[in-house]
């Protein structure tokens, strides 16, 4: 009879890694735990480095013979650049602060995911290059040379971290492993060893301004849909408006929303609004998408995609710009924007039409958030809401990584929150706020191939939902960006089935009283309105 | 005194057992992580664990109904399908559970007195084996099941609106038929 | 390297330092050890440091990337953190002070438990943030009470810092409570290291060897004080002639003094190159020492450049028909 393994031995085979240092220690790809690589016709299409059919999971990844040269005078040239990259380079004392602070190594129990030791995998190749110790003492200064199966190493574990700066909070240095991240991703992409995920809606956005590549015929036509659909619901025919010269505001928000649910209804809640504060907007089809995967892919590429935001605003004249709920977008339009694309002086400074609030922390970017613009509404009681609409969703709110923690909008959705629904309880300090849990599928990770390892990382944040969901009856994860309302959906379907995904404006469209509506008697999603099931009924 | 009683007693140093070898599965900084980080947010994986097993524990020995272990081994399983496991792997924590109470019964020196219900908690842990092979499947089809629905949700809206303007054209033309 | 492999490294590397000096006095070095490398090493120091903030310095900040871990400032109904969310040049400066004297971040390290029942602790979690600020704060004040190596008469502030550090009043000389401090935080924090086994994972010797190094100066220091007496009055004669830059070496100053003062200088010396730095790096960090208010003042980014786009004149020569169609408003309408 054949020898079966026992149970134990089974279990213990081959997971727990051999006792060597993480320097000697190869990354191993299963299907699940890594993206596909880019395209390619998609680096073509942008004119990035050595596009050709190639696996990761392949021996051979056709690099170009002087690879070691391009990353190395990649490195120095970034060195040079960023204050921040040569700094994180040299003083990190490894205190082991952040270890446990990153989504993916609490989900994962991977020590490469811990933040110290994923910007290790470059510092170790700093050293050796670019520092007098570890030119002499190699690897006793915790140096090691740049070969292929570091490079392999970089690719699985930099686009295995979301770019959430959570560790960076925690760090007495302020170490923001995302911009280690972003270093490495510069440098992979030279080679042209970037994922697809993000490489197709960078080359979709850039030819066709949005990150499905949809045409301006269809785009206008998808979002006539949604008038449809409101009126349906409300009785009530929005107006929206494209490519229109001299309206007052530009409204941008990620394209996302557009084609996909729950974001859809968020879209529409938005369309709503503006049409009931009468607001002069326009729609633009060749600046329709708010995200930016140029983020993910170099600083150059953020500013290539970025650019057609205040160049739309020029051409059409409008005086500022509003920007939807999305995370990374405004991680961009916080951090980078003006720097990059600005100075905007062709725009006015924000001032709200309705309330004549002017948006002070805007002067010079001219782009107001979505929820900063809702809650001055509402503060100064400019739209009439019915809160109790919205009893049968007992809500609560996911900070997104990007607006909390590289901007700091925290107060203006809770306020909108609090006052568009009854029920809403926060999630457990530790996992909010300045401190939340990525989704665990942010910075272009969340694409399906990468199933697994996303429902790893989003573990913390579903965790934290589960504790809700447990003790309020939670049924509702409210959110402030498109790549979570992709994204948390699978994620509470894995984790906390029950627990539904709604955008903000979702919410504000559900409870917003407008003029001239009829009996409404469904949400936004048709679903009836407390109070209403059996009117529904009656309906059909 | 039976099994029972004695696992009753027993319980605190057996769950730990069992805890301890389940996570010894993972590598060595880890399972020192998830043993001693307390707070379930930032520790979900031990949290998760430590709860099914006991969960899973309470009902074993009080001979439960299989529905009412399901919640508590799916909690365990859940956490284990996602993670760089072999099926198996992912599995045998339910069988390490045999080999920890023979281990201690042995240790007592009671193994010979409850030999014959040993053998009877022994069966009941296969059965809980199965089903934990069950919920196993269970979730890497789910697993599967989220890609699909989440290829076609992106363009959902797209593909609706396409619908609907390809049963639109074809209403009309049938009406240009008929004219 | 594993964890073994580097306490081993950095062990013997820490022995071959404390021999050196001993074979070296031994064989009537004294002059070496006593002027040559003291000087050298503080000459290292700080044109090491210097150098190296220099490196850093010419390295712009090309963006505003500061780690907001506070409410925005946007309305005046909604309260801005100014700490953790600074939009000014004060908040900043607050925040930094924060963060470089009290090690704020570390700090916030802290968590709930209530693993099972409703107890709460919120302890265990500012271990790493205590040993930090006793390991600091003793060095500091170890540093400064050797002022009185360096200085004739001793400054007043000296003396008080003396008074306050061996108030205990105990055994002769006076125990200072700082050495023992240092000690015991240069302990917890290599115990840190080797007992957690994620720290083990992921520190080099790098990490160690500074630890050893700064024990061994520690516990030479604390030798001299209290057990091996050296004459304290020829050290004096050296250490001020050092600082008036009139070198003379005394003769009779016991080698465990030798070994001492090269210690020090291994540190002086070793610090620039090292993970050291980071004292002065974190003054310098883009994500702390920034106010997050871009959207308010431009920030300048001095290599940006031009980049290739699509335009939007581009984009409507490949669309222009389908967009007309579409009843969409063109620029040009053939």
């Amino acid at each position: 009879m054949a020898q079966v393994p026992k149970a134990d031995e089974l279990a213990k085979v081959s997971h727990r890694p051999p006792e060597t240092p993480w320097t000697e220690t190869p990354v191993e790809f299963r299907p699940g735990t890594f993206c596909y690589g880019a395209k390619p016709k998609n680096l073509e299409v942008v004119g990035l480095p050595n596009p050709r059919e190639w696996n990761p999971a392949d021996e051979d990844w056709k690099l170009p013979d002087n690879w070691k040269d391009i990353t190395l005078n990649g490195m120095k040239d970034r060195l040079d650049k960023f204050r921040s990259f040569k700094l994180f380079m040299d003083i990190c004392v490894r205190c082991g602060a952040c270890a446990d602070k990153c989504h993916y190594y609490i989900g994962s129990g991977d020590p490469k995911n811990m933040p110290v030791l994923r910007a290790e995998l470059i510092r170790s190749v700093y050293r050796k290059y670019f520092t007098g110790s570890g030119k002499i003492f190699s690897k006793y200064a915790g140096a090691r040379a740049l070969t292929e199966r570091v490079l392999k190493e970089w690719f699985y574990y930099y686009y295995q971290c979301t770019e959430c700066r959570r560790c960076s909070v925690f760090c007495p240095y302020g170490i923001d492993t995302a911009e280690v991240t972003m270093m490495a991703r510069e440098l992979l992409n030279e080679l042209g060893c970037g994922i697809d995920w993000i490489a197709g809606p960078v080359a979709n956005c850039y030819m066709n301004g949005n990150h499905l590549g949809i045409q301006p015929h269809a785009f206008k036509d998808m979002i006539e849909f949604f008038v449809d659909e409101i009126e349906e619901v409300t009785g009530v025919r929005v107006e929206p408006t494209f490519n229109r010269k001299g309206a007052e505001v530009l409204f941008i928000t990620p394209s996302g929303d557009v084609f996909a649910d729950p974001g859809t209804y968020t879209l529409m809640g938005y369309m709503m609004l503006f049409h009931e504060i009468g607001l002069d907007y326009t729609w633009s089809t060749y600046a329709s998408e708010g995200g930016n995967f140029g983020l993910f892919t170099s600083h150059e590429m953020m500013k290539r995609l970025n650019a057609k935001m205040y160049a739309e605003a020029k051409r059409l004249g409008v005086k500022w710009i509003l920007g939807g709920e999305c995370g990374h977008m405004w991680r961009v339009i916080n951090q980078y924007m003006d720097t990059m694309n600005g100075p905007a002086d062709f725009l006015e400074v924000p001032k709200s039409p309705i309330t004549g609030t002017v948006f002070e922390n805007a002067k010079s970017t001219k782009m107001v958030h979505i929820a900063e613009f809702t809650a001055d509404l509402i503060r100064h009681g400019k739209i009439k809401l019915d809160p109790s609409r919205n009893d049968n969703k007992i809500v609560t709110f996911h900070d997104s990584c990007n607006t909390s923690r590289a901007m700091g909008i925290f107060e203006e959705p809770r306020y909108i929150l609090k006052h568009v629904c009854n029920h809403f309880y926060d999630m457990p300090e530790g996992t909010i706020r300045e401190k939340t849990f990525c989704c665990g599928s942010g910075s272009g990770l969340n694409t399906d191939e990468y199933m697994e390892m996303r429902m790893r990382g989003g573990l913390p944040r579903a965790n934290a939902v589960r504790y809700v969901h447990e003790k309020h009856g939670v049924n509702m994860l409210a959110c402030i960006c498109a790549i979570d309302r992709a994204v948390l959906p699978p994620l509470m379907n894995y984790w906390v089935p029950g627990v539904d995904v709604t955008g903000l404006h979702e919410l504000v469209g559900n409870a917003l009283v407008m003029t001239g509506e009829k009996k409404r008697t469904t949400d936004l999603r048709y679903e009836p309105l407390p109070g209403m099931e059996d009117e529904e009924d009656d309906d059909v | 005194m039976s099994l029972t009683d004695y696992l009753r007693q027993n319980q605190k140093a057996i769950l730990k057992d069992w805890f301890h070898a389940v996570v010894d599965s993972y590598p060595a900084e880890t399972a020192a992580f998830l043993k001693k980080e307390k707070d379930p947010f930032a520790n979900p994986v031990g949290y998760s664990i430590l709860e099914g097993l006991q969960g899973v524990f309470a009902q074993v020995v009080e001979g439960a109904e299989q529905e009412k272990i399901t919640p508590f081994l799916d909690r365990i399983i859940r956490v284990r399908a996602v993670q760089d496991f072999t099926p198996a792997q992912a599995v045998s924590f339910v069988f390490s559970f045999k080999e920890v109470v023979r281990t201690r019964l042995e240790g007592d020196g009671r193994l010979q007195e409850l030999a014959g219900d040993l053998r009877t908690l022994e069966a009941a842990v296969d059965q809980v084996a199965l089903m934990a092979f069950n919920i196993y499947m269970e979730c890497r089809e789910k697993l599967y099941e989220l890609r699909v629905e989440e290829v076609k949700n992106r363009t959902a809206r797209l593909l609706e609106r396409a619908n609907a303007i390809w049963e639109s054209q074809r209403k009309g033309e049938g009406s240009r038929e008929e004219s | 390297m594993n964890a073994s492999r580097s306490i081993i490294f950095s062990l013997v590397a820490v022995g071959i330092l404390v021999c050196l000096p001993l074979i070296g006095v031994a064989a009537g070095m004294t002059s070496f050890f006593g002027v040559i490398v003291p000087y050298l090493a503080v000459a290292l120091f700080f044109i090491g440091v210097v150098a190296r903030v220099v490196r850093w310095a010419r390295s712009p900040v090309p963006f505003r990337i500061p780690t907001t871990c506070g409410q925005q400032k946007s309305f005046n109904w909604i309260k801005p953190d100014k700490l953790d969310n600074p939009w000014d040049n004060k908040g900043v400066v607050l925040r930094m002070i924060l963060e470089v004297l009290l090690f704020r971040s570390l700090f916030r390290n802290s968590r709930m438990e209530f693993y099972e029942g409703p107890k709460i602790r919120y302890a265990s979690a500012k271990w790493l943030w205590l040993g930090a600020i006793v390991f600091h704060y003793s060095f500091l004040v170890v540093l400064l009470r050797h002022l009185r190596f360096f200085s004739e008469p001793v400054s007043s502030l000296v003396h008080l810092l003396e008074g306050v550090d061996g108030f205990l009043e105990v055994g002769a000389p006076r125990l200072y409570i700082s050495g023992l401090a240092l000690l015991a935080g240069v302990a917890f924090l290599f115990l840190r290291r080797v007992t957690i086994p994620q720290l083990k994972y992921i520190s080099l010797p790098s990490d160690y060897f500074p630890l050893f190094l700064i024990f061994a100066i520690a516990a030479t220091g604390v030798l001299m004080r209290y057990i091996y007496k050296v004459d304290i009055v020829s050290v004096k004669e050296l250490t001020m002639g050092l600082a008036t830059f009139h070198p003379v070496v005394p003769e009779g100053i016991g080698s465990l003094f030798y070994i001492h003062l090269f210690l020090v200088s291994v540190l002086f010396a070793y610090f620039p190159f090292s993970k050291l730095v980071h004292m002065a790096g974190v003054f310098l960090s883009p994500t702390r020492n920034l106010p997050n208010n871009s959207r308010m003042v431009r920030h300048i980014n001095p290599w940006n450049y031009p980049v290739k786009v699509h335009t939007y004149e581009e984009y409507e020569d490949e669309f222009r028909e389908k967009m007309i169609e579409a009843g969409l408003p063109v620029e040009k309408k053939e």
